[in-house]
Order: structure tokens, then C-alpha cells, then sequence
């Protein structure tokens, strides 16, 4: 790249960071994207990507360094996005969304001029793609949306597109479609353009990138031209440092198989089993599935089949008006009943039962559930679940912002549980909680990738298994 | 336009089949005068109708829409009619409350249908304070354009078409109007892209207000005097228009044609209860049942369309 590295860069990041309360979520990173360059950013989840990608598009500010763009700002110097999350009004057609960036649709020809802007940016990206530009974006399917999305990044208008960012553009495109995509990206670059791609599809990446940045813990701990990479080099780079952690080994359950799922998912009575991979790879819908399949019988009544334990706590989790002992008791009413009504007797036992065994730091269980710490109402969850009896557990990455102390308490609890015959399964984005787990199920767009058990559980494996590594497309 | 939104198919069908069925029970109703009949009272409505779609366009709802339209409407009868730049004013003033009240729900993150439930009682209270006992007059241009009697046919159709063309124009057609859609469609894209989610929710509610008082204006048009209470019945009148022509409460999915022919379906359906002979006491309910056949209609089509 050495004829770009003469063009003034689209945007330099000098010391940048950003914290959000204690976190700091990315720190001080120094970064300049040129013209003709297509830079790769990968990493594990809570690397640091998706701030620093809202920091260069200007969604947020950064708390410390400092930003310079071409021109004045963002919009003005061609930084366009193409997010994760789909970003179009879905009640609009596809030549209407593109008034949405593009501030110089206006007069009576708008309209005219919007589809035709589209037209051309979709008949360039993705030849032959078939779609209508009067169709409302609701009535398309998830990759035509995706193909708007992109074909909007790089349609002409407005401040021309100088800086594109893709993060997981294929995510729903097939193989054609996404191979279109990378032509055009090369094409676009050589043009003069600049590209910020992410992606967990290790062959996309070096299909297109002219650089990787690779990213870890809120810092860039390598950047170098992709030629100079190898796929294993790449993987072993985003991981941690390996943490030589004994693991504690445990007698390979053999009870009997409680779960089963068409999946490919299964466990043991007494087993702990993980669910790892990529955030949002359709771990969590899995455990739902299971989840609901064990207790939808509107007849239930007795004896509960199986608990959840929420790691979004506000959404899913805590009843935030009542109480702390009406919190815990909450999955075990049925349990609690006599002639019709709650035992209140029982249920304050109940409650204070689980405040000794899981150690709920409070004096009194009537108080508010909103008056514990985030950790100690996580405490409360685990106690909701674990005091129905039900034999089968399943969590949805329940440690989200607990402590450290909590979580070994914790760790300790469904150690003692699973020993006593019950099954976890636990979803989790972090390697430690998985490294605690009997066996593993590696999670890639929504299917079973590969099952690790015992000491392949390391964090390599799991890496190389959440990204996709082969030649052939997905 | 190239193609017709399948989602006018089905008021345009329930219009057609409540006015065949009046047709069919009064022969008489086919004719100049009374179209003129039938459709009078639907101005107002329609106009009420165009302004709740604007607030619902941008996924919120107005309760107090009624009540707004009633105060306007003592507005005209007083201020207007007797000082009429000071009734103008008040008026205008009317209209800025709204976008400041669009605004403040945007800034504050409040929700429409408490802000708007509020509101309801300010607007019936300030009526009230204009005029205790039904009275005041209409002045006399608003009646004048009201009740004219243009060649071949009826001022309430002509007025029903203006405005569905103008509302048509407003939202379907024109960037600002596909802009406050899309801030109901994906608040947060329009956000990020740069615009003022606040700006644009006040915009929408300001023509909601806008519309608001022409509604009242009319209503007083054809009444010749107001009363605080004139117009309780239009906050769900308005709401179920919208339904009927296709909205829907939330996405930004609404049709201005589409809100006008719903309007004249309600009022459609009242006259065609009286022909029924049916007694006023049991009208509402009878009234319920149309909206609910015509919506159960519209969810059975969608269910099949989805297949």
C-alpha cells in the first residue's frame, strides 16, 4: 500500500477510548484508514469492534483521544455503515429508505432520483438481484434486506461514499451473493474507496482485506498487512494468553440422557454442559426452545420439569416491585400451594432457606429485590431456579456483569448441584465458565459446529470453531 | 404509482358494501342531495381522522383528539367568529401546543397515551371556560364554504377527495412526509443518520394539530354553533378510521387514502343503523360490531396473504 499511504487517511484515530461507567470498553487505540485500503477488524466478542466502529461513524463520542476526519465529520466525509442489526425502516420501499441518510433528496423528483440512485447501486453490487425498488422492505426476504442495506452503503449521493463499514455483511447472503459482495469490495477499493470489514468468516477476510487489525480486550494488539497472517496465526492472536488453569477433574457422569434435542444437543443427568461460540449464533435460542418444549403444558401443576435462569436480568429476570423472597419463590409457586392458595408460611421458609445455602447478602428477604447489588439479585435468580427441584437447569449466560467473588460462589453451587444428580445446561461467551463444563457445543449460525469434551475444551478450539475456517463457503 | 396497495382493497370494499346495502334500504339516499346527507358529518371525521394518523404515524397515539377538536370548534364559534384575528391566533397557538407537546414526549420519553390523556381533560376544561352552554355562531365564510353547492356534486365529497389527494401528497408522496414515516418504521436509523428524532416528532404532531383545527372548523361549519362536548365521540371515531383504512398502530404503516375512506365508513355505518330503525341506545354497540367484522375481515386476509 505504499502509493496510498500518500492520500491524506479518511479517518485517524489517535489514543481513542471509551468507557462506559467501570467498563472501558475500548483504550486508546491509534488507527488511520487511507483511500484504497480494505482494513479487517476481527476479535472475540467484547473486543472493542463495535465501539470502535460507533466511534468512527460518530454514534458515540470517545471519553479520552481524539478523532479527525477528511472532511468536517462523518457524514461529510463519506463514512457510511452498513450495521449488524438491519437499519431500515421496514414500512418504507427500498427507494424511500435511502431519504433517510441521504439529506439531498428533496423537490418534486425526489423519487425519481432515490430510485435510480438505488438502482444502479444494487445492479452494480449484486448483478441480477431481482429486486423491485417499489417494493415495501417488509414484504423482502432477510438477505434481499441485506442486499438494500449494502447496495444503500455504496449507492451515489449526498457526500459520495469515501469510507464503507461492513460489519458481517454475509451474515444472510449465500455463497454467490456474498461472493458479488467481495468483488465488488475490491473493486470499490480500487477505486480509491476505503473498507472497514468484520467478519467471523476467516476466508472472507483474507479474500478482501489489504490489512488486519486484530483486537482484544478494548486494545489493538496487532495490525499488520494480511499477507502477513495465517489463519491459525490469526485465531491464536485474538485468544488470551492460555491460562495454564488445572481443571478439576470430575468422574464423566454416567446417568442417564435427560435431553435430547433434534439439534444434535444432548446430556446426562449430573452433567454440565456448555453451550459456547459467537454471541447471538442461536445459543439462547436453543436453551428457549428446550426451555418451552419441557413446559408449555398449560395443565402442569406439581412438580416442574426444568428452570431458567436469565442472564438479562431487567429484561428477563427480576420482578423488580416485589420482594426479595417473592422474587425467589417465584418458579416454585406450585410447589408452594395449599387448597388454591400460597403457603405463605412455607414460602417465607423457602425464602430464607435459599438466603442461608446461596448466601443472598440481606438481613431481611421482604425488602426490595432492587435493593441488592447486581451479583446478589443474579444470587436470587439461581435461588428462583434451583429451589423448584427441577432436575434439568438451563442458564442464558447468567454471570453478565457479576463479580468475581460471586462468580466463584456460584461456580461452586452448580458443582455441588450437578454432583447431586442434576443437569446444566449454561450458555456463556466467556472461556472460563466453559472450561468448567463437562462437555461443549460450539455454536455457528444457529447450528451445533463441534462438541468438545474434557481437555479439548480450550479456548483455541473453541475459537476455531466458532469462526469459520474453510475454503467453502458457509 | 404503478401498482395498488392491496391494503385499500378491503376498505374500499366494506365503503362500497355499506353503501350498496343504504342504497338498497333508500333509494332516495342516491341522489344530489342526499349524498350531501349522508357524507356531511363524514368532513370533520375525515379531517380528525388525517390528524390521528399523523400521530400514530409516528407510533404514538392521540386520546385527546376529541376533546382538541371540540375546543377548536369553541374557538371558532367564539374567538373566530368575533374578533377573528385574535381567534387565529389562538388557533395558531393551538397548533404550536401540539408540536411542543409531540417534542416534550420525544425529549422526556413519555408515553403518548398518558401525555395525551392529560391533555384531554386541559382541551375540554379550556371549552368549557369559552362556552358553559351550547351557543356561539359560525363565521360566516367557514359556512359559506361549507354548505356550497358545487355543479354535479356534493361539497362533502369534494372535500373527501381534496383531502385524501392532499394527505396523499403529504405523507406518501413528499420527503418530509416518507422522513416521519420512516421515524416510525426505525426511530433509531433515522436518529443515527442525523436527523432530529425530536424535530421530526414535533413536525408530525404539529400538523396533527394543524388538522385538528380544521376539523373543528369544519364541524362548526356545519352546525352554525359549538358546544365543549360537540366532538367527544371523534378520539375513537379518529383512532378506528385509521384502523379501517389500513393502519395499523405501530410501524408507521399508514394509509392517508385509506384513513378518509375509513372515516366515511363510520359515518356511513351510523346512517345505515338509522335507516335499520335500530334505536340510538343500541347504535354504538351495533357500530362496534361493524368495526370488529371489517377488522376480523382484515386479519383473515393478512393471515392468507402471509401463506
Amino acid at each position: 500500500m505504499e502509493t496510498s499511504a500518500a492520500l491524506a487517511p479518511v479517518v485517524r484515530l489517535a489514543g481513542a477510548g471509551r468507557s462506559f461507567g467501570a467498563v472501558r470498553a475500548l483504550a486508546g487505540v491509534t488507527l488511520a484508514v487511507s483511500p484504497g485500503e480494505c482494513l479487517a477488524l476481527v476479535g472475540h466478542n467484547g473486543a472493542g469492534k463495535s465501539t470502535l466502529v460507533n466511534i468512527v461513524t460518530g454514534v458515540i463520542e470517545p471519553s479520552e483521544g481524539e478523532v479527525r476526519y477528511l472532511a468536517q465529520g462523518p457524514r461529510e466525509s463519506g463514512v457510511r455503515s452498513v450495521a449488524q442489526e438491519l437499519s431500515l425502516a421496514p414500512n418504507l420501499t427500498v427507494a424511500e429508505n435511502l431519504r433517510v441518510p441521504q439529506r439531498d433528496l428533496r423537490g418534486l423528483t425526489w423519487r425519481r432520483t432515490a430510485r435510480g440512485r438505488i438502482r444502479a447501486a444494487l445492479d452494480e453490487v449484486f448483478p441480477g438481484h431481482g429486486i423491485d425498488t417499489e417494493s415495501i422492505v417488509a414484504d423482502l426476504t432477510l438477505a434481499e434486506r441485506q442486499m438494500v442495506e449494502i447496495a444503500m452503503a455504496f449507492a451515489t449521493g449526498g457526500p459520495a461514499p469515501r469510507l464503507v463499514i461492513l460489519d458481517e455483511p454475509t451474515s444472510s447472503l449465500d455463497a454467490s451473493r456474498a461472493g458479488q459482495l467481495l468483488d465488488h469490495v475490491r473493486r470499490f477499493r480500487s477505486g480509491g474507496g476505503a473498507v472497514i470489514f468484520i467478519s467471523h468468516i476467516l476466508h472472507e477476510v483474507f479474500a478482501v482485506a489489504t490489512r488486519i487489525v486484530v483486537m482484544r480486550d478494548g486494545g489493538v494488539v496487532d495490525d499488520r498487512p494480511a499477507a502477513g497472517f495465517t489463519r491459525m496465526g490469526l485465531v491464536e492472536a485474538m485468544g488470551h494468553v492460555a491460562r495454564e488453569e488445572a481443571r478439576t477433574a470430575r468422574a464423566a457422569p454416567g446417568g442417564a440422557e435427560v435431553v435430547s434435542s433434534p439439534g444434535g444437543l444432548r446430556a446426562r443427568a449430573g452433567e454440565i454442559v456448555g453451550l459456547a461460540g459467537l454471541a447471538g449464533h442461536g445459543q439462547a435460542e436453543a436453551l428457549a426452545r428446550i426451555y418451552l418444549d419441557r413446559t408449555s403444558d398449560w395443565r402442569a401443576r406439581g412438580t416442574v420439569p426444568a428452570a431458567f435462569v436469565a442472564g438479562d436480568r431487567a429484561r428477563d429476570g427480576v420482578m423488580p416491585l416485589w420482594s426479595i423472597a417473592r422474587n425467589t419463590s417465584l418458579a416454585a409457586l406450585s410447589l408452594l400451594r395449599r387448597a388454591g392458595l400460597l403457603d405463605q408460611g412455607a414460602e417465607a421458609r423457602l425464602a430464607s432457606e435459599w438466603r442461608e445455602r446461596i448466601g443472598i447478602r440481606t438481613d431481611d428477604t421482604r425488602r426490595p429485590i432492587l435493593s441488592l447489588s447486581g451479583g446478589n439479585q443474579q444470587k436470587v435468580l439461581f435461588a428462583r431456579a434451583l429451589a423448584t427441584g427441577a432436575p434439568l437447569v438451563l442458564m442464558d449466560d447468567p454471570m453478565r456483569g457479576v463479580d468475581v467473588g460471586t462468580k466463584a460462589e456460584v461456580y461452586e453451587m452448580i458443582r455441588v448441584e450437578a454432583a447431586a444428580g442434576r443437569t446444566f445446561l449454561w450458555y456463556s461467551t466467556e472461556v472460563e465458565e466453559m472450561s468448567l463444563c463437562d462437555r461443549v457445543y460450539v455454536f455457528r449460525n444457529g447450528r451445533v459446529a463441534t462438541e468438545l469434551a474434557g481437555d479439548e475444551i480450550t479456548e483455541e478450539r473453541m475459537l476455531a470453531a466458532s469462526f469459520e475456517m474453510g475454503e467453502a463457503a458457509a | 404509482m404503478r401498482r395498488i396497495d392491496i391494503r385499500l382493497l378491503l376498505p374500499v370494499l366494506s365503503l362500497a358494501l355499506l353503501l350498496g346495502a343504504v342504497f338498497w334500504m333508500q333509494p332516495r339516499a342516491m341522489s344530489y342531495t342526499g349524498l350531501n346527507l349522508l357524507f356531511n358529518l363524514a368532513v370533520p371525521i375525515a379531517l380528525a381522522t388525517i390528524a390521528q394518523m399523523l400521530v400514530i404515524m409516528v407510533d404514538d397515539i392521540d386520546l385527546s383528539m376529541g376533546t382538541f377538536v371540540g375546543f377548536c370548534a369553541c374557538v371558532t364559534a367564539t374567538f373566530l367568529h368575533d374578533t377573528p384575528l385574535l381567534g387565529a391566533l389562538v388557533l395558531l397557538a393551538a397548533v404550536g401546543a401540539y408540536a411542543a407537546l409531540g417534542a416534550l414526549i420525544e425529549m422526556r420519553q413519555l408515553p403518548a397515551i398518558v401525555v395525551t390523556l392529560g391533555m384531554s381533560f386541559v382541551w375540554s376544561g379550556l371549552a368549557v371556560l369559552m362556552l358553559p352552554a351550547p351557543g356561539g355562531a359560525s363565521p360566516g365564510w367557514i359556512t359559506a364554504v361549507m354548505k356550497a353547492r358545487p355543479p354535479l356534486v356534493p361539497m362533502a365529497i369534494v372535500a373527501c377527495v381534496l383531502l385524501a389527494v392532499a394527505s396523499h401528497l403529504l405523507v406518501t408522496r413528499s420527503a418530509l412526509g416518507t422522513l416521519l414515516r420512516a421515524v416510525g418504521g426505525n426511530a433509531r436509523s433515522v436518529a443515527r443518520s442525523g436527523w432530529s428524532v425530536v424535530g421530526l416528532k414535533a413536525t408530525a404532531y404539529g400538523l396533527a394539530g394543524a388538522f385538528g383545527v380544521l376539523s373543528g372548523m369544519a364541524l362548526v361549519g356545519l352546525t352554525t354553533s359549538a358546544d365543549a362536548n360537540i366532538a367527544l365521540r371523534y378520539t375513537l371515531l379518529s383512532i378506528a378510521g385509521v384502523i379501517l383504512g389500513g393502519g395499523e398502530f405501530t410501524g408507521g404503516r399508514v394509509s392517508p387514502v385509506g384513513a378518509v375512506i375509513g372515516a366515511l365508513t363510520l359515518t356511513l355505518a351510523a346512517s345505515f343503523l338509522t335507516f335499520l330503525h335500530l334505536s340510538p341506545d343500541w347504535q354504538i354497540g351495533a357500530q362496534g360490531v361493524i368495526l370488529i367484522l371489517v377488522l376480523a375481515a382484515r386479519l383473515l386476509v393478512r393471515r392468507r396473504a402471509a401463506r
